[in-house]
């Protein structure tokens, strides 16, 4: 979205420094999903399609009260239902979740992506795509541990939720929080919401009997600018497939660090060699011979 | 050898038509693919992808060139593979290869029609291409993989440049061999003839099969 109302921190594919780094002061920011309040009413579904203009494409019945299967390329928001049997044969329960773009600290998305500026970081935690420079690769759908980045079909580039930066560096909160109902979706800086969360956590685990309640802000991509309090954090597969410990793909990581290093010192290495193997050795030739069948002819 | 004959002005024909055009198939859809995909490779070379039709026109066309490579590798391997196959005696050049560095070729082995090195690259580059095509079908449409195959991307977009990278150390030996080392091997990949002296020197075995032939027919 816009590059110029945020300081960018990081920028996909970029060679050089990033621009302005380190220049402004940002508070970094983030969601707060409290999963344990959420009643499903799909509002911020809705806000997300509304201020985002989106365009409305059919849904599908997924036996459940789930929108759609996962969120798509002009669906950026979506709540995750399950029906949830306790093993230890507690009360079902309705788990609820509002799936969108985690904003890793360490996005695998924009590790992943080859294009110069087509994913960026801003200073405040948001991981924004850059549509113009998208090249439709996919390598950010490969290297995402949420299944976020979507391709269009019609356009070839890749859309996600973008924490709704436009309004956020005006200085409004996201679309999705302005719209819930029940409270449960709250914004402000990590530190906050991080602070509410573990409020609102204990407050569940000594006055609720969720023993096991606790926020989600996974460490092995860093941690999250979108955070959940989750009645039981020990078991966050059960809200609609959270990865219980979400990080960078180890394949993507060895392609990019190691493999990447290896392979431009093989290439410099052989470039080298073969131009230090031509001065000292130079061209194989056959003129001054090296004896030859005779074939009878005279020069 | 059906394809190599002697010809006039002591020139022996080392590649035919259809050896030269299926080469260049592959040679230059290579070279497509060789720019195109550094440029997705390392941000210090993303540029590259402005001689490729740019970066998205790049990612559109580096599949489609990859089939186009896909089918000269399958034409080489129908027309080759046969020659292509290890012999003893390549062990014995493998074992000398350092005289054949040093350009001390009198010290090398008497080859075939291709020698150990030649056969490497074709085995590396069909068994690499093979690799690439795999892992290539996968990168190419990753939004079709579903999330609970999501491991065959995973696979793919570390398989896909250790290949590309195999391939590429083969390319480099083999370009600079045929353009600055070897003179006259551009020559027989291009108008498809060699000189006898050429033939003699760097294929003897083949050569003097070709005598026997010629030999034989007369």
């Amino acid at each position: 979205m816009s590059l110029a109302n945020l300081e960018v921190r990081r920028i996909s594919g970029h060679a050089a420094t990033v621009p302005g780094a380190g220049l402004k002061r940002d508070l970094e920011v983030a969601k707060l999903v409290d999963t344990t309040t959420c009643i499903g009413c799909k509002a911020c579904e809705v806000a997300c399609m509304e201020w985002n203009g989106l365009t409305y494409s059919d849904t599908t019945f997924q036996n459940s009260y789930q929108t759609m299967p996962e969120t798509t390329f002009n669906f950026w928001n979506l709540i995750k239902f399950n029906e949830y049997e306790p093993e230890d044969g507690g009360n079902l329960m309705l788990l609820m979740r509002k799936d969108q773009c985690m904003h890793c600290e360490e996005p695998g998305c924009l590790i992943a992506c080859p294009s110069d500026g087509a994913i960026v970081q801003y200073a405040n935690g948001i991981v924004d795509f850059q549509q113009d420079e998208c090249i439709g690769c996919g390598y950010c759908i490969t290297g995402c541990p949420f299944n976020i980045p979507k391709l269009s079909p019609q356009s070839q580039k890749v859309f996600k939720c973008t924490l709704c930066v436009d309004r956020v560096s005006e200085g409004l909160e996201p679309a999705c929080i302005k719209a819930c109902p029940t409270g449960c979706l709250h914004f402000g800086t990590k530190d906050e919401m991080k602070e509410l969360g573990e409020t609102r956590a204990k407050q569940l685990r000594e006055q609720s009997g969720f023993a096991h309640a606790g926020v989600y802000d996974p460490s092995g991509v860093g941690g999250t600018h979108v955070l959940y309090v989750l009645h039981d954090a020990t078991n966050p597969e059960a809200y609609g497939g959270l990865p219980r410990n979400p990080h960078v793909p180890w394949t993507v990581w060895l392609w990019k660090k190691p493999l990447k290093w290896i392979g431009n010192l093989a290439l410099a290495g052989g470039l080298i060699g073969m131009f230090v193997h031509y001065l000292r050795f130079g061209p194989k030739t056959v003129e001054e011979d090296h004896e030859e069948p005779k074939e009878g002819k005279q020069p | 050898m059906s394809d190599s004959y002697l010809l006039p002005n002591d020139r022996v024909l080392r590649y035919s038509f259809r050896e030269r055009l299926m080469h260049w198939v592959a040679g230059l859809s290579y070279l497509y693919l060789l720019i195109s995909g550094l440029a997705f490779w390392s941000p210090w070379l993303f540029g590259l992808s402005a001689i490729t039709g740019g970066p998205t026109i790049s990612r559109i066309l580096h599949p489609w060139v990859g089939l186009i490579f896909t089918f000269g590798v399958l034409w080489m391997y129908g027309v080759w593979s046969k020659q292509m196959r290890s012999t003893p005696r390549d062990k014995e050049w493998w074992r000398s290869v350092r005289h054949y560095i040093r350009n001390e070729d009198g010290q090398v082995p008497d080859e075939e029609r291709f020698n150990a090195g030649q056969k490497l690259l074709f085995w590396g580059f069909f068994w690499c291409g093979i690799v690439l095509l795999l892992t290539g079908l996968v990168l190419w449409v990753p939004n079709w993989i579903p999330w609970s195959l999501r491991f065959l991307r995973l696979i793919a977009i570390i398989l896909h440049p250790i290949a590309a990278l195999l391939t590429i150390g083969l390319f480099m030996i083999h370009v600079y061999m045929g353009t600055a080392v070897e003179r006259g091997a551009f020559g027989s990949v291009i108008r498809g003839d060699v000189s006898r002296k050429w033939a003699a020197r760097y294929h003897r075995l083949w050569y003097e099969q070709i005598l026997r032939q010629s030999a034989t027919k007369e």
